[in-house]
């Protein structure tokens, strides 16, 4: 073996090392979540806790129910989703199917552009004007509550959910788009029962990850969504869902506290969430692919 | 292409320049103060003064609650935890159990006042009625006789010194309504209140401003003189804890607070300066 | 008109009325923010320290908290991140470990940021003994980071042509010189995009600094890394709920949101140019 080999043996080594980097912190974030979470499920029995409906955590003693927290973060993010769906999905099949390339060319830098806004800004635009605004507008109590909390995030995963939809789109054959209109159907038409069926797991994928990304915000909703931990009974009711919880409460939670661990429990039924949509999602669009034809 | 061979080098320039003009990393002891929302204004402006003064002095300054700063002089993160209620004995135990003497410095005197809208027709409450509608037992403005709607309730979140105060003075301990609006400050209930016709809050004597109306409590209205003589029910002290009597740059700052300007910033901040 | 055609007018309205929204609610913030944000800026606000309970002076230390923390994040996340993705691209084994690593770099990307925060205040904060620091934080952004960088190198790296790495090794050139000399250059104005987006999204973070570097007020510029700083994002988070004086102090807050605003779209911008550029430079 000469110097040059076993240098180009070294390198390989060294990318593959450092490749495996993403796969140490994820496992790290994991070991993390369990260790510092494990002493509240010691302590308290899991459902107990899933199903409490109590969120009184420095009380003595101290109640740890976080049904209110999972219901708050479940009626926010199928709020959301409510909100993004049609308008995601819609403005990718417009930019598929109406606008011209120069159009589309405008257009998806816009798009762009709002998924690069952080959250601090949507919540702070929905908490200055949004909020005040819906208040008066419906006459409710207070404007920072879960239907103003699902809009705002709806509007955060748009971009999340246009862009995979629209590369969903993009992969399906011309040929299914040229045969259905040779055999006289409307572009509408097409684009209904054939484009959008055949993309329909590409298309659901996108909608995974917009949820996953909405069940994930946390500076939104701490800021528009009320802070109440209650199970709501309209949409106008203030909640604190799961991200909000943590956020608002760790700075007080003493280390190893009964508190720290119940957040920490918290935050990782966050994280296996956001993991099982991570899966489907990764499953559903494999199954997508092998379907139209595309492989791996 | 050759506009992109540029970019490493322009790009590590303007880095240089960046790094070297802001102040370098040099040594120098940070007094670290956390805690109450509603000593909030006066740390941070006795810090600011004091820093004029002082220009070797480094403070930086936090919220977050009376329970944050409890916790982090606990656990040694702070130098100075801002308290608007008295520590608790299990606090004074784990810390002792990890080394931290707790030492109580009462630096000022306040009242918890309860306000409401500018619009709303209220101007007394008694310490039955507002502890009704605190634990869920009054929900509507016609319970009281003034006006229409629900009354939206406003609390703090667990970390607050004020809120323990209240729950302590007005609730006697029992659990605020679970569906209480959880604010985060005293400015969060003020400004919530100031916006929201149908509000109730509580909030400290600074705090109170044009934009919000103060009722009075058994009759007795939140003033400073009623605060100082213990008139007003509500009344609780401000503190500052430290770990151990205070030395070095943290006493030079403890004795700036409890002298006559900081004195002066804590009327002017609308607290009441202890006599 | 039949059904079918008027199916098809109110679908594509409906498509229209979707775009719009989108283009409005964008519109609507950038208005708000920079009809209420203008005022706000001046030289003294970019460049002085807070004063007077932080209703006047400027936010210059959140902007250089903000700095060092998204470099700090850069100084982790970009070797790591192309040496990872070269290892994907350039290397590409034939075994289990690409599988593995692709999972692992999707899975990491849609972790929420909170739960970001939490592994950086018990790892770096707490374990370590870092505190709440710079450094804390500037690792947990970092972290953040990483798959957007891999995931744009990726892209970049794939973009060259293979008949670049073909005609290099038939010169003779070993597989890394061709790496280096070949394929990274050309890459490189992608990598560059992807590391100035990355950039962007980390600069705009705050739940993984919440607990891991931010504070509330602080007069000067952070003097080592195991300092507490000011951060933009945090900063507007901190004046809009704990904020003493909110009458000037959402004006503040809203100075800073145009300053996180004016950042993003030049970074928007920067890329499309490049890609732009790239694009004509491939032929394609």
């Amino acid at each position: 073996m000469d110097i040059r080999t076993i240098r180009e043996t070294v390198y390989r080594w060294i990318f593959a090392v450092l490749a495996f980097a993403a796969l140490v912190f994820l496992i790290g974030i994991i070991l993390i979540l369990f260790k510092e979470a494990w002493p509240f499920f010691a302590q308290y029995s899991a459902v107990k806790a899933l199903l409490g409906q109590s969120w009184y955590p420095t009380a003595s003693p101290a109640e740890f129910g976080m049904l209110p927290l999972i219901v708050a973060s479940v009626v926010v993010t199928v709020g959301a989703m409510a909100v993004c769906v049609p308008i995601g999905v819609g403005s990718a099949l417009f930019l598929h199917e109406l606008a011209g390339v120069r159009l589309r060319a405008v257009l998806k830098p816009f798009i762009e552009i709002l998924s690069g806004i952080p959250s601090i800004v949507f919540g702070f635009f929905g908490m200055l004007v949004i909020a005040p605004f819906l208040q008066n507008l419906f006459g409710i109590p207070t404007g920072l509550n879960a239907f103003t909390a699902s809009l705002v995030l709806g509007i955060m995963a748009v971009p999340t959910v246009s862009s995979l939809a629209d590369d969903a789109l993009s992969f399906v054959p011309a040929s299914f788009h040229e045969a259905s209109l040779a055999v006289g159907a409307t572009r509408w038409q097409t684009l209904t029962r054939v484009i959008v069926p055949a993309a329909g797991s590409g298309i659901s994928t996108a909608i995974i990850l917009g949820m996953s990304r909405a069940v994930g915000e946390t500076m939104t909703v701490l800021m528009v969504a009320g802070g109440a931990a209650v199970i709501p009974r309209s949409i106008f009711d203030p909640v604190r869902p799961m991200t909000s919880t943590i956020a608002s409460e760790m700075g007080e939670a003493m280390t190893g506290s009964p508190h720290y661990h119940a957040l920490f429990a918290i935050g990782l039924i966050l994280f296996l969430i956001t993991l099982s949509f991570n899966i489907i999602a990764e499953i559903v669009s494999r199954r997508f692919r092998l379907k139209l034809g595309l492989g791996r | 292409m050759r506009l992109y061979r540029l970019l490493i080098p322009i790009l590590a320039i303007i880095l240089a320049i960046l790094l070297l003009s802001t102040p370098g990393f040099t040594a120098g002891k940070q007094i670290t103060i956390k805690g109450s929302t509603t000593v909030l204004p006066i740390a941070q402006a006795a810090a600011e003064v004091f820093m004029d003064k002082n220009p070797a002095a480094r403070i930086s300054v936090q919220g977050g609650g009376s329970g944050v700063g409890i916790t982090s002089l606990i656990e040694r993160t702070c130098d100075i935890a801002d308290a608007s209620r008295k520590i608790k004995d299990e606090e004074i135990a784990k810390a002792k159990a990890r080394g931290v003497i707790v030492n109580e410095i009462p630096i000022a005197m306040d009242g918890i006042a309860m306000i409401v809208h500018p619009s709303n027709k209220l101007s007394a409450l008694t310490r039955r009625q507002i502890k009704d509608i605190y634990t869920g037992k009054v929900s509507d403005w016609t319970e009281l006789g003034v006006g229409k709607g629900k009354i939206v309730v406003l609390s703090r979140d667990t970390s607050s010194g004020t809120y323990e105060a209240f729950e302590a003075l007005a609730l006697h301990k029992e659990k605020v309504r679970t569906n209480a609006l959880i604010n985060a400050s005293n400015q969060a209930i003020a400004t919530t209140v100031a916006n929201t016709p149908g509000a109730i809050g509580y909030v400290g004597h600074g705090y109170l401003s044009r934009k919000i109306k103060a009722v009075s409590v058994d009759g007795i209205t939140c003033t400073r003189e009623n605060i100082l003589s213990g008139k007003y029910p509500l009344s609780r002290s401000l503190y500052m804890y430290t770990n151990a009597k205070p030395a070095g740059e943290v006493k030079a700052f403890i004795d700036f607070v409890l002298g006559r300007e900081g004195k002066q910033i804590i009327e002017e901040e609308g607290f009441v300066g202890l006599r | 008109m039949n059904r079918a055609r008027i199916s098809e007018v109110l679908g594509f309205t409906l498509l229209w009325l979707c775009m719009a929204f989108c283009l409005f609610f964008l519109g609507a913030i950038l208005y708000f923010i920079v009809v209420r944000g203008a005022p706000a800026i001046s030289w003294e606000f970019l460049t002085s320290v807070p004063r007077r309970a932080m209703t006047k002076g400027g936010v210059a230390p959140a902007i250089v908290g903000t700095f060092y923390l998204t470099l700090g994040a850069m100084l982790l996340a970009f070797p790591l991140g192309l040496a990872s993705s070269i290892y994907l691209c350039e290397y590409s084994p034939k075994n289990a470990s690409v599988n593995i690593i692709r999972l692992s770099i999707n899975n990491l990307a849609g972790v929420p940021s909170v739960v970001f925060g939490l592994f950086g205040l018990a790892l770096f904060v707490k374990a370590f003994g870092f505190g709440v620091s710079i450094l804390s934080g500037a690792l947990t952004l970092g972290i953040m980071a990483l798959p957007g960088i891999i995931s744009a190198s990726q892209e970049a790296l794939i973009a060259v042509p293979q008949s670049y790495r073909e005609a290099s090794l038939a010169l003779g050139a070993s597989h890394w010189q061709t790496i280096k000399k070949v394929v990274l250059p050309s890459a490189l104005p992608g990598i560059l995009t992807g590391v100035i987006l990355a950039v962007g999204r980390v600069a705009g973070e705050t739940a993984p600094i919440l607990f891991t570097a931010a504070t509330f007020y602080t007069r000067d510029y952070p003097t080592s890394p195991f300092s507490e700083v000011m951060a933009l994002p945090y900063h507007i988070y901190a004046l809009m709920t704990e904020g003493t004086h909110p009458d000037e102090q959402t004006s503040i807050a809203y100075g800073c949101a145009l300053i996180l605003l004016a950042m993003v779209l030049a970074i928007s911008g920067i890329a499309i140019i490049v890609r732009g550029r790239q694009r004509s430079s491939y032929g394609t």
